[in-house]
């Protein structure tokens, strides 16, 4: 019976060796400096939106957590992995509610399909404003079914709502599925990487794009730090 | 003899003449004769018409930075990134040749886009043919299936009220304004692709000339909220109007254009005029006389 479960054992894992051998980057995102402070949105002029917010929301350009921590950060492996082009299935969904995007910066893989939801009582126009993917312009009245479409080229796409122009939101459309966004606490984790030599970029609407590069040997857990400057406005 | 050797000399002057006329005509006073840089003879036609004609709004690049440019709103259009206004293609894909040479022919209302109709149809081709190098989009992508344009229905009350109550539900007037003045309460902060500031349509302007930037007839309007207006804020409502209901609100938009004689405010009028739509009452939202008077100032190309 040992014998057996053995034997099972060495299968499974000659079968599949990323079970065996297989590391992660994670790590956090911070700034350094003061950021400019986040402005009030009046949502007055649609009155349907502004009823859901006790409080006024701000805007989302930088946001920031305990510690410098920096949000919205999209973190992706840019080079070296082998298994690129591996389309999912599943669709992502990019939601309109209260008059904002959520989530915010919204990654996805070329060629998958992204379904853009309204949850709000008001029409929007979704507005990807594409320059190296197409660019189209959708009208979505409330009790409309999602709208369905991809991207096939690699971008970071602003996203914005004509009807209501505090809206601004971001399409990181990557070649990888090795990708994660920051939080709040800035942290981010890239699980599931085969050994080998990776770049990992860290892309924020604002302050720009970092690249560090990291070696997986076994499967270790790689600790790296982006650190952004921030600006003043 | 010497009337003879008159004759001769007009004639050669005539063919001189008439080899020049077709000679610029022909772009060939671009300066080469034959196709450089892989151009077709189309393209190298319509290089040459392009660096007479076009150059000055719409630039050496065709990125529209011509020199012109900075004085111009809108400004002209970026051929680089192959979005265009004017299609019978839906919203994101690339227009059809016809698409582009009748936004030529007919020019752009409101703007500084003139009517290119004196040239010869030849040329529109070959300006066509030209203007598609500035984008490798052209050579990667299929321009669009246009979009189907069922036959267009009686214009009768039912089908106004109809369009009016479209107008509502899909909130057309949160740009255009309830009276489709262009001054609804999102109109003042609307901005094109290129983060220029952009007006919407103001339907009541429009006298009895009634053009649109997209064209003149009922099948024209139908497009334009059927494909979207790309590169500006105007969307596509094509996932969410159906055909027919389509041509209601044409019927009804065209009752906005108060000042124009139409089968639809004629039908309208008959019916009790425009008080038995019963249109809601917003406050216009900051709209200037300069705004309304500049679309109108460049009516009439």
């Amino acid at each position: 019976m040992r014998t057996k479960q053995l034997l099972v054992t060495l299968l499974t894992l000659l079968l599949f060796p990323c079970l065996l051998f297989a590391g992660t980057v994670s790590g956090k995102v911070t700034y350094t400096g003061t950021p400019a402070k986040p402005k009030s949105i009046d949502m007055s002029k649609e009155p349907s939106c502004a009823k859901q917010h006790a409080t006024p929301v701000t805007t989302e350009t930088v946001v920031t957590g305990p510690n410098n921590a920096l949000a919205n950060v999209v973190v992706y492996i840019s080079a070296g992995a082998n298994d690129e082009g591996q389309v999912p299935q599943q669709a992502v969904t990019y939601e309109q509610k209260g008059c904002q995007y959520i989530p915010h910066v919204l990654p996805m893989h070329t060629g998958q399909e992204l379904k853009v939801v309204n949850d709000d009582q008001t029409s929007h126009n979704i507005h990807p404003l594409a320059k190296i993917n197409r660019e189209w312009n959708k009208s979505q009245p409330p009790g409309t079914p999602p709208i369905s479409e991809k991207y096939d080229k690699e971008e970071f796409i602003t996203v914005k709502c004509n009807v209501h122009p505090w809206m601004r939101g971001y399409f990181a459309v990557l070649k990888t599925n090795h990708y994660d966004v920051s939080k709040d606490d800035g942290g981010f984790k890239l699980p599931n990487l085969p050994p080998g030599k990776y770049t990992v970029t860290a892309w924020h609407e604002d302050y720009g794009t970092q690249t560090a590069d990291v070696t997986i040997t076994g499967n270790e857990t790689k600790d790296v730090t982006f650190t952004f400057k921030a600006k003043a406005y | 003899m010497m009337k003879s050797r008159t004759i001769t000399c007009s004639l050669l002057l005539m063919a001189a003449l008439a080899g020049l006329a077709f000679a610029q005509n022909a772009g060939i006073s671009s300066g080469y004769p034959t196709p450089k840089n892989g151009f077709t003879d189309s393209q190298q036609r319509g290089h040459g018409l392009y660096l007479r004609y076009c150059v000055l709004c719409h630039g050496v690049y065709g990125d529209g930075n011509g020199d012109n440019a900075q004085f111009l709103d809108p400004r002209p259009r970026d051929f680089t990134a192959a979005t265009f206004k004017c299609r019978s293609t839906p919203t994101g894909t690339l227009p059809l040749d016809s698409d582009l040479i009748h936004t030529l022919i007919r020019g752009i209302q409101a703007t500084n886009m003139p009517s290119w109709r004196p040239l010869s149809d030849e040329n529109r081709q070959d300006l066509v043919a030209y203007i598609k190098t500035f984008s490798d989009r052209w050579k990667t992508e299929k321009p669009g299936d246009p979009i189907k344009v069922p036959p267009e229905p009686a214009v009768t009350i039912d089908s106004i009220k109809h369009g009016h109550e479209l107008f509502e539900k899909m909130e057309c007037w949160k740009c255009h304004g309830q009276l489709g003045h262009g001054d609804g309460p999102s109109a003042s902060t609307l901005t094109d692709s290129k983060d220029q500031p952009i007006r919407p349509y103001n339907f009541a302007a429009a006298r009895n000339d009634s053009r649109f930037k997209c064209g003149v007839t009922n099948e024209d309007l139908y497009r334009i909220f059927m494909t979207g207006v790309d590169g500006t804020p105007m969307p596509s409502f094509a996932d969410v109007i159906q055909p027919n209901d389509a041509w209601d609100l044409v019927h009804y938009l065209r009752t906005l254009q108060i000042g124009r004689r139409s089968k639809e405010n004629d039908v309208l009028k008959s019916a009790g005029g425009a008080s038995t739509l019963k249109t809601p009452e917003t406050k216009s939202e900051n709209i200037t006389p300069a705004d309304s008077d500049r679309q109108v100032s460049h009516a009439g190309h």
